[in-house]
């Protein structure tokens, strides 16, 4: 409804709340499959396991998402100053650097896969590619949020006043790579770790 | 959640007026998480012995708490956002460390 | 009304009747919506009470043939799956749909085109699950769809993942919009601890719902990878380990059993202060207990595991923790018995049903504890006396307290009464007839017949014999009190008395306005100022305490030359409708294991999404809102 925001019992935006309400679910939907991973750690069915993972590859691609979080919020400054060009280009710098790790994950499991970790390998494969893959899902729903914002503000669909719209977004966007963060060090370093030594 | 009356109201209905964080600041805020995540990885090529593991939980949480705090401004933001979050996140935390105790310490003694 | 003045822009109008068969396409209103789940929920309720008879009709004598045991393990399995997601959870969802904005003051939910959207993916996804029938089979596996037969092809449980998460879909989309209609959209004045009990409940059963669903999310996509995309999550061959997709499962699947019970407790709530013409006793503690026992009900999960592999130290742990949540639930209990006693009782249908509620609810409750002594569950796991114990609490408790709602608010929704007479003739088979089929369940499952089994062994002896022929009979009367219902229904919608605007002398906001409901649901919206806000309108206390009635009280916010207010109200869409189509696609796809499928459901969402988008805002944007005086008062006179 078209309550603006001090019409509200909190004072508070409908959209924000329901998307702050929505990512506080997530953390549930990707616990679970963290914690499968972790349980299937050494599951391998005599195939790859983690020695398998490229880390510095993986660090570039992580480092990358991570700066796009910064594009972001500029994004949403520039917006909220009603400088729509400005938006546009650091959304655009988002969405690129969006579409540069899932190229990286995309590149990834192809030479996972070349090297025998196929998703029916092992308990351990399974988990590792559903609980990214997932992720990828998400990066990949935002990169198209992110183009929707881009198309919109240009036919004049979205309007320099209404950088809400692009904070959600944001939202979403930061959420997802706090995600990555997460799973970096918890999928990744840590374990690769132990086992090195 | 929210159980109170207290932040009804309108408590924070002027999010966007006040001190927003400047350009410059998010810049900032990303140059230290480069340097923690550049501190990341180092410790897959340096030795960091046995506090490799704590040091690594420690710069994920502090990571996690930058994007959180500044680039999704909980820090500036109403409290009611941030407690939508940390409930999801200290259920998940909690929820699932107590599965995987239960899977890993007695799935081999069935009475 | 404003969806009159769309402006025609882009290449999508919005749709404009407001009538006719297109109305109900098109709407977004929050009032025909919980209606069209009402209905739908009727015709599943056929569905899976059909199921259920063929179930009884096997099981009327022993080592009977009527059906196949393939048929009976799909009648079963998907009897189980209609029941709690396609019938109890979407009855509640109707409840809420129709009831949230009415009970805190508002016009709408908080995301309109989201409430429709909610409602298709329900409806399709049901289809969806139904579909199964025509494609090979339905799933075989059961409503818990234990891996790792669940993974097997043979049990077609592929149709159960990819449903049941379309269907979770639903839910979670409604779990946050009205989570944010709760909490931001309450009239001024409505502080919590002013809210209705039936608001409290709801909005704990929407937390619930927004944390449980994406664990259950998560177990039927690793079945489904496991079943048609070849991994190995709960594979024992590879070390997959098939006790984890049971935690999973429960985590979800205990805090769902208070997602379906705490809606018809906070129905009940409001119905008994009515029927016994006294506030509700200890408004506070059901309150309370009702977010505890939501709270609580995350950390029990592994009561249903008792007998699977966890060890002692975790058997005695979720033990004690269950026996735990009885002590919220029996707080309750006591709330309500109090809430009646010394008052002056009026034995209406509503009433008697809520009444039916707390007696079939505890005993329900009695035999759930029993479940909780560990070497006792040893002994009832999976026999018949667990399918009377969670028949006592979900038809027992949840559908009686629900059935109790609808002939509570049906002149609300139609400004007509149901028949009572024709309601009691309902309640009191309804009740003999539940009793008469599982009453008897107790006894045969402690005599050791066994759950999900298709013939009823002979060797079991002659008592137990009996005791299946009783509960079979009981289905009978079931069916005939359904049709009474059924009857009482649609007589009552076509030619029932007019019930005028507060016929039961209610005490919350929703019977302040008209019944039926006016589209706009309230003329001015009303400023709260106490708890039970419509009653203290029409009475005021004497010195001893006793109601008064204040003449003409409840007109205060209805004077008849009172500034009109300039009301928006949310324009109908084609896209909710158009967009969830996509979601059959994405799920055959998923139990086809066809990427192709998945990839045109995929893109048919995104472009409904983005038709969603681009439609025009007859109301404005929320950054953006076409010129309009803010509500009046909207921020004063709530401290
Ligand atoms: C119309 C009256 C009903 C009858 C006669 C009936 C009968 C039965 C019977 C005989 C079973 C046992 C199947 C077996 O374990 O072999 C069963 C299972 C079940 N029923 Fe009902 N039921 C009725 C209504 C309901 C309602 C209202 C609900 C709940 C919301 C419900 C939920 C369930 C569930 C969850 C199962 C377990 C299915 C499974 O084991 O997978 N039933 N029902
Ligand atoms: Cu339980």
């Amino acid at each position: 409804m078209a309550a603006g925001v001090e019409t509200t019992t909190m004072g508070l935006d409908h959209r924000k709340l329901g998307m702050w309400t929505f990512l506080g679910s997530e953390f549930l939907f990707f616990g679970a499959f963290v914690s499968a991973y972790l349980l299937y750690l050494d599951t391998t069915a005599g195939g790859p396991g983690v020695e398998i993972f490229d880390i510095p590859f993986t660090s570039i691609s992580s480092f990358v998402l991570l700066m796009s979080s910064l594009t972001m919020v500029l994004a949403h400054h520039a917006h909220a100053q009603g400088d729509l060009r400005r938006m546009r280009l650091w959304i655009l710098a988002t969405a690129g650097q969006g579409a540069v790790f899932l190229g990286g994950q995309v590149f990834e499991f192809n030479v996972f896969v070349r090297e025998g970790l196929t998703i029916s390998e092992s308990p351990f494969a399974s988990s590792f590619y559903v609980l990214t893959g997932f992720h990828g899902m998400h990066v990949f729903v935002g990169i198209l949020l992110l183009m929707s914002v881009y198309v919109l503000s240009l036919i004049g669909k979205i309007k320099p006043t209404q950088h809400v719209k692009t904070e959600m977004i944001g939202l979403y966007w930061h959420f997802v790579d706090i995600v990555w963060v997460v799973i970096f060090t918890v999928v990744y370093l840590i374990p690769e770790i132990a086992v090195l030594e | 959640m929210s159980s109170t009356d207290a932040p009804e109201q309108a408590s924070s209905t002027d999010e966007h007026d006040d001190h927003h964080p400047t350009p410059r600041q998010y810049v900032n805020i990303a140059v230290v998480l480069a340097v923690l995540t550049a501190l990341e990885v180092s410790t897959y090529f340096l030795d960091f012995g046995v506090i490799a593991i704590p040091l690594l939980v420690i710069l994920m949480v502090v990571k996690f708490l930058y994007v959180a705090g500044w680039f999704m401004h909980l820090k500036f933001d109403s409290r009611v956002f941030g407690r939508m979050m940390y409930t999801g996140l200290f259920l998940a935390l909690g929820l699932y460390a107590l599965a995987i105790i239960v899977i890993l310490f007695d799935s081999a003694t069935i009475a | 009304m404003s969806s009159s003045t769309v402006e025609k822009s882009g290449f999508s109008g919005r749709p404009k009747g407001e009538s006719g068969i297109g109305a109900w396409l098109t709407t977004t209103d929050h009032k025909k919506i919980g209606i069209m789940y009402f209905f739908t929920v009727l015709v599943f309720f056929a569905l899976g009470g059909a199921e259920s008879g063929l179930i009884r009709a096997q099981l009327a004598q022993a080592e009977q043939n009527l059906l196949t045991e393939e048929i009976y393990n799909q009648v079963f399995t998907m009897h189980g799956i209609t029941m709690v997601f396609l019938v109890v959870m979407p009855l509640s969802a109707a409840f809420f749909n129709y009831l949230i904005p009415l009970m805190i003051g508002a016009r709408d939910v908080a995301f309109p085109r989201l409430n429709a959207f909610s409602y298709w993916v329900y409806l399709f996804g049901g289809i969806f699950l139904y579909s199964s029938f025509l494609l090979g089979g339905a799933p075989n596996g059961s409503w818990v769809g234990y891996a790792p037969l669940s993974t097997d092809a043979v049990s077609n449980m592929a149709f159960y993942a990819a449903g049941l998460n379309i269907v979770g879909v639903s839910s979670l989309a409604a779990a946050i919009n009205f989570i944010v209609t709760i909490l931001n959209m309450r009239a001024p004045g409505m502080t919590f601890m002013r809210m209705p009990v039936f608001i409290w409940m709801s909005l704990v059963t929407n937390f619930l719902l927004l944390f449980a669903l994406p664990i259950i999310a998560v177990a039927l996509f690793m079945l489904n990878a496991d079943a048609v995309f070849g991994a190995q999550f709960f594979e024992p061959g590879t070390g997959g380990d098939p006790v984890l997709y049971q935690h999973l499962f429960w985590l979800f699947g205990h805090p769902e059993v208070y997602i379906m019970i705490l809606p018809a407790m906070g129905i009940v709530s409001e119905i008994l202060p009515v029927g016994a013409r006294k506030p509700l006793f200890g408004y506070a503690a059901v309150v309370f207990a009702g977010a505890a026992i939501g709270f609580i009900g995350f950390g029990v999960w592994a009561h249903h595991m008792f007998t699977s592999a966890i060890g002692p130290v975790a058997r005695s742990a979720f033990a004690l923790s269950t026996m735990f949540i009885a002590v919220p639930t029996g707080i309750k209990i006591f709330n309500w018995v109090f809430t009646m006693w010394g008052g002056k009782l009026r034995f209406t249908t509503p009433m008697l049903f809520s009444i039916g509620f707390i007696s079939m609810f505890t005993i329900g409750g009695l035999s759930g504890v029993t479940h909780a002594i560990v070497p006792h569950n040893a002994q009832q796991h999976d026999t018949y006396y667990v399918v009377a114990h969670f028949h006592y609490v979900l038809f027992g408790g949840a559908l009686f307290g629900l059935i109790g709602g609808v002939y509570y608010w049906f002149p609300k929704v139609t400004g007509k009464l149901m028949s009572e007479k024709l309601g009691k003739v309902h309640f009191w088979t309804w009740l003999l007839g539940f009793n008469l089929t599982f009453g008897p369940m107790h006894m045969s499952g402690l005599l050791g017949q066994p759950r999900r089994t298709a013939v009823l062994p002979g060797e079991l002896g002659g008592t137990v014999e009996i005791y299946n022929l009783l509960s079979s009979l009981g289905v009978v009367v079931l069916t005939v009190s359904a049709l009474v219902f059924l009857f009482n229904l649609i007589a009552s919608i076509k030619g029932g008395v007019p019930s005028g605007n507060d016929p039961w002398d209610a005490r919350t906001l929703e019977w302040l306005t008209p019944s039926p409901t006016p589209y706009e649901n309230f003329p001015i919206i009303p400023t709260v100022t106490h708890r039970d806000e419509f009653w203290h309108r029409k009475y005021a206390e004497d010195d001893a305490g006793k109601a008064i009635p204040v003449p003409a009280g409840a007109a205060e916010d209805h004077d008849a030359d009172a500034e009109p207010e300039h009301i928006h109200m949310p324009d109908p869409s084609y896209w909710p409708l158009v967009q969830t189509l996509g979601f059959f696609p994405f799920g055959y796809g998923l139990v086809y294991g066809n990427f192709w499928l998945i990839g045109i459901g995929l893109a048919w969402l995104v472009i409904g999404l983005y038709g969603w988008i681009i439609e025009p805002l007859a109301e404005g944007d929320d950054d953006d809102p076409v010129d309009e005086p803010a509500r009046p008062g909207a921020r004063a006179g709530a401290h």
